[in-house]
């Protein structure tokens, strides 16, 4: 059975576990997440974030054990469980003797007695160890589960808890929608969802999906498709359109504004991607394009600033060959740089943009620290874009054109000489791609679409402050870049919407937004480091699998052997 | 008039005075050898030849133009391919991607179908593997590669950087062969070698240099008979 190297194994693994429950104890998520139910007055979000790491530690060192019987995984599951529980209960006791909130403000009684069922903290903790023990060997046993089987019962609980979660924002949607919304209702509590609520969308989900999973296996290979597939398929195409088309209507004005925010930073995204996916440019002080966009629409349209007052779409262009001006300006003297260099100076351009935007010299023609008001939105015919749900549809244009260059881009002479420079300068040079073109072009194009974002933004706030162009932008967009998949393009729409969309729609995780992305970047590199949408090539390169039968045997083997 | 004409170049590396006046010559069909010991300069000749590093004096000439003016990735369009030092693949592209970056200048799609197939019967290691990902190629392939994707430029003169390097004699062996059959259909070749044993076996004129300087120039078969040859490069006593 077990032996002492698995033992060992098991009890590190329990001690990680505890000590992850801890922090997320001891930086408030728990306490803060127990304010949220998922389903009514049972469980809570704070419930599964104590209680899903000994499900998820008793799942992957259970997938560790060689020996996959049932006895051995159970115990190995069950052992780290309670050696997890053990330790998260050491901590109200230590809280009893030592004060800990001098240092962790968020080391409340509220915590512990979370922690300890309300039963204080002996047998509070006795039960916290039985509880994890068992819910460790529960995550074992998922392992022996069929996988269709599991993977049907892991999307039911991600759905049951995505619309838990999302249940005040789902209210407000749904009573939108006049009569039918009363079908909808008694799926929702006061907070979460009612129990019978939770149970029906649990095994409508778990049902479809299970029976799905089994179609999909006998569907032949994708890779042909006859005319009646072309045509589902075509239909589906256009159902997407249409329903994007619907959605600030379905939606509402909340989401819609969501939508819009996912929208400006898929903008964003899809040009740094040229900048730093395609080219291999790594710019941090992207938010100085952004910037400069939205402020050239504010000083051209804001009667405030006085210079002269147009219309948005008069602006427009002015705002665009601003940004891509700066793009060239700063691609220039980084010419030679590379990598950290690079990301250094790009980082500096960025600050230095901000604090122009800031500063009291520049107050007449900026608005310094109060930024510039009443800038014009744009007008269709003699609508005025205002509303979000109207804005969407600026936006969603703005994202197709943007999405339509990058997509061409890629594949183009253009595109290619990218690539061989993100590979390396000096064969590129040698391959006769003109490195100071292609520099700068990639630093054109990525400030291109970065200034279109910010002069959305400033028409969609009618506003721009310089507290917006801080470098939390460059940095959000950058990781939406990488938690998509660098270089991929739908990889930018997945990122925006993980990365973006998620702490909107959970307001307490905006709290811990960076906390959860420095987290999220971390598990990324370690399980899928291409992203969660790669690249093609990124996949190829990442995940090679030559069997090695499958080289030819009469390649001798390269030594290092300096010839002289 | 020869195909490439150095004439009396000093290169600078900030104040190290890397070239000390090097002139050679290269003649339209030739293989010419290049031939000397760690840090002598030959990468540094390449360098200034195809403008990376510009001369401070002297002149580089190919087919009796003055390549001065021109930026170092016109080179490419003016006929002339490097395959350079460490092999220098793209290494996260596939093969075939590098051999099409090897025709990055040119614009007539059907002839480099045609060049492809070539480099293909030349080197039909590369058309087994031509969507596997470079980096992963064994270090012979690579060099393959490295060559090929020059060959796809469609060039007149082929400068290669020690092909040798690295490889396992036997894997040395069949690069130099594929170096003559490229020469036989008529390519010009100047080869940088530290495998001066090999390189002299197949060229057919040699320099020898030495700290930035040629110390001496013949037929490569003379120079395989030379005393000091002999000593300095081929181990012989
Ligand atoms: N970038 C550089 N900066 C400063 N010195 C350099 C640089 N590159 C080369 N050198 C120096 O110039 C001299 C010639 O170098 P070069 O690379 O031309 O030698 P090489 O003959 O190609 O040697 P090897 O056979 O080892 O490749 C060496 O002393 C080297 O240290
Ligand atoms: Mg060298």
């Amino acid at each position: 059975m077990t032996n002492k190297s698995t033992l060992k194994q098991l009890f590190s693994a329990g001690l990680i576990n505890g000590g992850i429950i801890i922090f997320l104890g001891l930086v408030g998520m728990i306490e803060t997440f127990s304010q949220r139910d998922i389903v009514s007055g049972l469980v809570s979000m704070g419930f599964i974030l104590l209680f899903l790491p000994f499900f998820v530690f008793g799942y992957s060192i259970a997938k560790k054990e060689p020996d996959q019987s049932l006895r051995t995984v159970l115990f190995a599951g069950g052992l780290t469980g309670l050696v997890a529980g053990f330790t998260t209960a050491l901590l109200p006791i230590l809280g009893q003797f030592v004060n800990i909130r001098d240092m962790f403000m968020n080391a409340s009684p509220t915590l512990y007695s979370i922690l300890n069922f309300n039963q204080g903290i002996y047998l509070g903790g006795l039960i916290l160890m039985i509880v994890s023990g068992i819910i460790g060997a529960l995550g074992a046993g998922f392992l022996l589960i069929p996988p269709r089987l599991r993977n049907a019962f892991l999307q039911a609980v991600v759905w049951t808890v995505l619309l838990g979660l999302m249940r005040d924002l789902l209210i407000v949607m749904i009573a939108r929608w006049g009569a039918i919304s009363y079908i909808f209702r008694w799926i929702f509590a006061s907070s979460g969802l009612t129990i019978t609520g939770a149970l029906v969308i649990f095994f409508l989900v778990g049902v479809v999906y299970y029976w799905r999973s089994g179609k999909k296996q006998d569907l032949p290979v994708k890779k042909i498709l006859s005319k009646k597939q072309k045509n589902i398929r075509f239909g589906k195409l256009v159902a997407a359109v249409i329903l994007m088309l619907l959605l600030p209507q379905i939606l509402g004005i909340y989401f819609s504004e969501i939508l819009d925010n996912v929208g400006i930073y898929i903008l964003m995204g899809l040009g740094l991607n040229i900048v730093i996916g395609f080219a291999g440019l790594l710019d941090l002080g992207y938010v100085a394009f952004f910037a400069i966009g939205a402020y050239v629409v504010g000083v051209l349209t804001s009667p405030e600033m006085g210079v002269i007052q147009i219309t948005f779409w008069q602006a427009l262009p002015f705002a665009l060959l601003a940004s891509v001006t700066a793009g060239v300006i700063l691609g220039l003297p980084v010419l030679k740089m590379r990598g950290d260099y690079l990301a250094i100076v790009t980082l500096g351009f960025g600050e230095i943009i901000r604090l122009l935007s800031l500063s009291d010299w520049l107050r007449p023609y900026l608005g310094g620290t109060q930024g510039i008001q009443r800038i014009a939105r744009p007008f269709i015919g003699s609508l005025e874009l205002k509303t979000q749900g109207q804005l969407y549809y600026l936006i969603v244009a703005a994202i197709l054109i943007a999405g339509f260059i990058a997509w061409r881009l890629k594949d183009s002479h253009m595109g290619r000489s990218w690539m061989a420079m993100r590979e390396d300068e000096d064969v590129a040079q040698a391959m006769g791609i003109n490195l100071v073109a292609t520099k700068l072009s990639a630093f054109a194009t990525g400030a291109f679409f970065a200034g279109l974002a910010g002069a959305i933004f400033a028409a969609k706030l009618s506003s721009a402050y310089p507290q917006s162009m801080n470098l939390m932008v460059s940095i959000n967009v950058l990781c939406l870049i990488i938690v998509g998949g660098m270089g991929s393009i739908p990889g930018v729409f997945v990122g925006a919407l993980v990365l973006m969309g998620s702490p909107e729609l959970l307001r307490e995780f905006s709290e811990f937004r960076y906390l959860v992305y420095g987290a999220l970047l971390v598990v990324m590199m370690l399980v899928r480091p291409e992203g969660l949408w790669p690249e093609a090539r990124r996949k190829l390169e990442l995940h090679e699998s030559m069997e090695p039968d499958a080289l030819p045997n009469d390649i001798p083997t390269v030594t290092e052997n300096p010839a002289g | 008039m020869p195909m490439l004409e150095v004439e009396n170049i000093h290169s600078y590396y900030g104040n190290i005075h890397a070239l000390k006046g090097v002139s050679l010559t290269v003649e339209k069909g030739e293989i010419v050898t290049l031939i000397g010991g760690n840090g002598a300069g030959k990468t540094t000749t390449l360098r200034s030849i195809s403008g990376i590093l510009k001369p401070l004096e002297g002149t580089v000439r190919f087919e009796g133009e003055d390549l001065a003016p021109f930026k170092p990735h016109k080179l490419v369009a003016k006929g002339i391919s490097m395959v350079p030092e460490g092999r220098g693949i793209f290494s996260r592209l596939t093969v075939a991607e590098n051999l099409d970056m090897g025709a990055y200048v040119r614009s007539d799609k059907a002839e480099i179908k045609v060049d492809l197939e070539r480099v293909f019967t030349l080197l039909p290691r590369l058309k087994e593997r031509r969507s596997q990902v470079a980096g992963t190629l064994s270090g012979g392939e690579q060099q393959m590669l490295a060559t090929g994707r020059a060959l796809m430029a469609r060039p007149r003169l082929l400068l290669m950087d020690e092909p040798s390097m690295g490889l396992a004699p036997v894997l040395v062996e069949s690069i130099f062969e594929k170096i003559v059959e490229i020469n036989q259909e008529g390519m010009t070749i100047l080869l940088v070698e530290q495998n001066a044993l090999m390189a002299l076996s197949i060229a057919h004129r040699g320099y020898v240099m030495q700290t930035g300087e040629i110390v001496l120039h013949d037929k490569a078969s003379n120079l395989q008979t030379n005393k000091m040859v002999q000593k300095a490069y081929l181990g012989m006593e």
